[in-house]
């Protein structure tokens, strides 16, 4: 087993720089300067600005208009319409970013209670190479501790790496990185957890069957991913990649190090994303310069339109629906325009139609999605599956996980809308979580089990 | 998601709860079966008790987020209403506590074993479903009268409230004599939901409205 996790190099590096949650593109703030503008046309819709890239800027020039020009009713009024809308979209997006959580979470589960090979202990990955079989709980501490450390340490270096690559412009290496590793995902990993599904439930199947159904899966699932396809075929692939990668690590990270090495991810997480200087921080800030997207394979986006979902950042591509969509346009204020936007903006200053063609009705709409990395899709999976796993085959520690880490969720979102920059999605969830399985398993269980047997209610 | 943040209150009143049981149990005499119970009684009834105050505690906490989102909003009223907030909060309280009790039993259930085998009922798991199914209700009723209740600051009806809870907890006591625990208990949810009917504006003539489908 550990020899062919060798070549898993590949499908580490899905899991470095995926743990970053931010809004798309730019925060739903208007432009004040357009916003004032457009409410004079008695507007409402004003409010649906996008930028990109420059989007701090619009709010610091917006002050400046606010303080010469408008009545301070109007002021607030917009101000209040602008929280308003962003408490109302905030609580979109988390209901947009809790199904597919939850789904992920679902398979890991159901597949962790059912089919007995994930649970079962057939070796370490090479990333963690202390065992934990030891006789001493201190020598077991200490060597989860270390695991931990390469783990991070790996994970560091990957991701530091990837950021200079995209620093380096040296896309086709990227590319080439990024499907070498969705391949090893979608057709190894899918082609062994088919084979343990279908020795759990002694399915009988032939070769030729399981060679069609593996072959079409994954290359639905490679053109999906990398290049264009409906969002939600998109987002299910990455849903299940996610899933893939979890059970993969719950197998084979010992019990102990699982747990460090969450907690110390949390811990990564927030640094690499706060910090000035983090890598992912860098990434970000980096694709948001360039007005790129990042990408599609690493990241969960809640809404995106196709033209964004080709991997390669081609700017002739940009220039093309940009070009789409100022000639079908009469005069819609909403651009999703490069850095220039003010002057564009000032420009188009009729109404917005009330019932606009549906295409770009939906890029409207779409382009307000949130995007999660993956790597927070697959630790939140870790977190539920080994908490499925382990606690004593106990259903109340899972849920008490699963509510605990959505929770995290919801509170890691509100902090989005209201800093409006890219947050670390991983630790409120992970600390939420871990928290809630170790009280629910060690103090919780004890006592419900006392009370069931009794048959008694609270 | 209002049905998780209530969830989420549940959860951590019932760590509260265990583990003051948790804490009692270890410091007291393991052996002595009858302390064992005792001290059960106890956790259980602290734990009720914790119930209802994180009720309340979210009673608050809704109250003042109404607040804010009144004053955002553009006609001064709160998009929710705070019968239907009520309502949520009852109904999740009543979804994850009966959750909790019920699913290892309908885990254990799908798997090899014959019920009773130790001379216990052989009714254990058609009991426990109607009781879950009971609490469940009775959550979402004690939810609607509660909210209400403390809108309209009627502290009687808390009281009646919390102790009904208490009774209800207490019946479940009696459980391997289900006629003593089981009809009681469906008796307290029909009066109970009656009343949660009343409260929040229902009353004879509008279900004959519905039902009569008038406009």
């Amino acid at each position: 087993m550990i020899t062919f996790m060798n070549n898993s190099d590949s499908e580490e590096e899905p899991c470095n720089e995926r743990t970053s949650l931010m809004s798309a593109e730019s925060p739903p703030v208007p432009s004040y300067q357009d916003g004032l503008q457009a409410s004079e046309a008695g507007e409402p819709q004003a409010h649906r600005k996008r930028r990109t890239g420059s989007s701090r800027s619009p709010n610091n020039i917006a002050d400046g208009d606010m303080s010469d020009s408008r009545v301070p009713v109007r002021e607030s009024a917009l101000e209040n319409e602008e929280e308003e809308l962003t408490l109302k979209y905030g609580a979109k997006h988390v209901i947009m970013l809790f199904v597919p959580v939850t789904l992920c979470m679902i398979v890991v589960v159901a597949t962790i209670k059912s089919v007995r090979f994930y649970t079962e202990k057939n070796g370490q990955l090479i990333y963690t190479p202390f065992s934990e079989d030891t006789p001493s709980v201190g020598q077991r501490l200490l060597n989860s501790v270390l695991n931990t450390i390469i783990m991070i340490s790996v994970i560091v270096v990957m991701t530091v790496f990837l950021v200079l690559l995209y620093k380096y412009r040296c896309y086709k290496f990227i590319h080439g990185w990024l499907i070498l590793s969705s391949l090893m995902l979608l057709f190894l990993f899918t082609y062994i957890y088919l084979g343990e599904v279908l020795k759990t439930y002694n399915v009988a199947m032939d070769y030729p069957t399981l060679f069609l159904v593996i072959w079409n899966f994954g290359a639905v699932g490679m053109i999906c991913i990398h290049w264009k396809g409906p969002l939600q075929l998109q987002q299910a692939y990455l849903i299940m990649i996610s899933a893939l990668m979890a059970l993969v690590f719950i197998k084979y990270l010992p019990e102990w190090s699982a747990w460090v090495i969450l907690g110390a991810i949390s811990i990564y997480d927030l640094m690499a994303v706060l910090c000035p200087k983090g890598p992912l921080r860098m990434l970000v800030e980096t694709a948001q310069e360039r007005n790129e997207p990042i990408f599609p394979a690493l990241i969960y986006s809640s809404a995106m339109i196709w033209t964004v979902g080709m991997a390669k950042p081609d700017t002739a591509a940009r220039g093309q629906s940009q070009q789409m969509r100022d000639e079908a346009e009469d005069g819609r204020e909403n651009h999703r325009s490069p850095s220039h936007a003010e002057s564009q903006m000032s420009e188009t200053r009729s109404p917005v139609p009330t019932h606009p063609t549906t295409s770009f009705e939906e890029l409207q709409e779409e382009e307000r999605g949130v995007k999660l990395g993956l790597g927070d899709f697959i630790f939140y999976s870790v977190l539920v599956g080994k908490a499925a796993a382990t606690a004593s085959g106990d259903w109340n520690t899972t849920l008490a996980c699963f509510v605990a880490i959505l929770i995290g969720l919801c509170l890691t979102l509100l902090l989005l809308a209201v800093f409006k920059k890219a947050l670390p999605a991983l630790p409120i969830s992970i600390t939420f979580g871990l928290i809630f399985y170790f009280s629910t398993d060690n103090i919780v269980r004890p006592f419900m089990d006392t009370l069931a047997s009794h048959q008694l209610y609270i | 998601v209002p049905l998780l943040r209530r969830a989420f209150f549940w959860l951590v009143s019932l760590l509260l709860a265990s583990l003051i049981w948790f804490v009692s149990v270890h410091l007291s005499d393991r052996e002595n079966a009858r302390l064992q119970y005792g001290l059960l009684v106890f956790g259980a009834a602290v734990s009720v008790l914790l119930q209802e105050a994180f009720r309340f505690a979210y009673f608050k906490l809704l109250k003042k987020a109404d607040e804010g989102l009144a004053t955002i909003s553009e006609d001064g009223r709160s998009p929710i209403s705070l019968r239907q907030m009520a309502y949520v909060s009852g109904l999740s309280f009543g979804i994850i506590s009966g959750v909790f009790s019920v699913i290892n039993i309908l885990a254990d259930s799908i798997g090899p074993g014959v019920v009773g085998i130790h001379g216990d009922s052989p009714y254990y798991f058609i009991t426990s479903a109607f009781l879950t199914m009971a609490l469940v209700l009775l959550h979402t009723f004690w939810g609607v009268i509660f909210f209400d209740a403390c809108e309209r600051r009627r502290y009687w009806c808390l009281a009646l409230v919390v102790a009904s809870h208490l009774l209800t907890s207490g019946l479940t006591f009696l459980n391997p004599r289900y006629e003593a625990s089981l009809l009681p208990i469906f008796l307290i949810t029909l009066c109970t939901g009656l009343w949660a009917f009343s409260t929040a504006g229902g009353s004879f003539r509008s279900v004959r409205k519905c039902l009569s489908c008038k406009r």
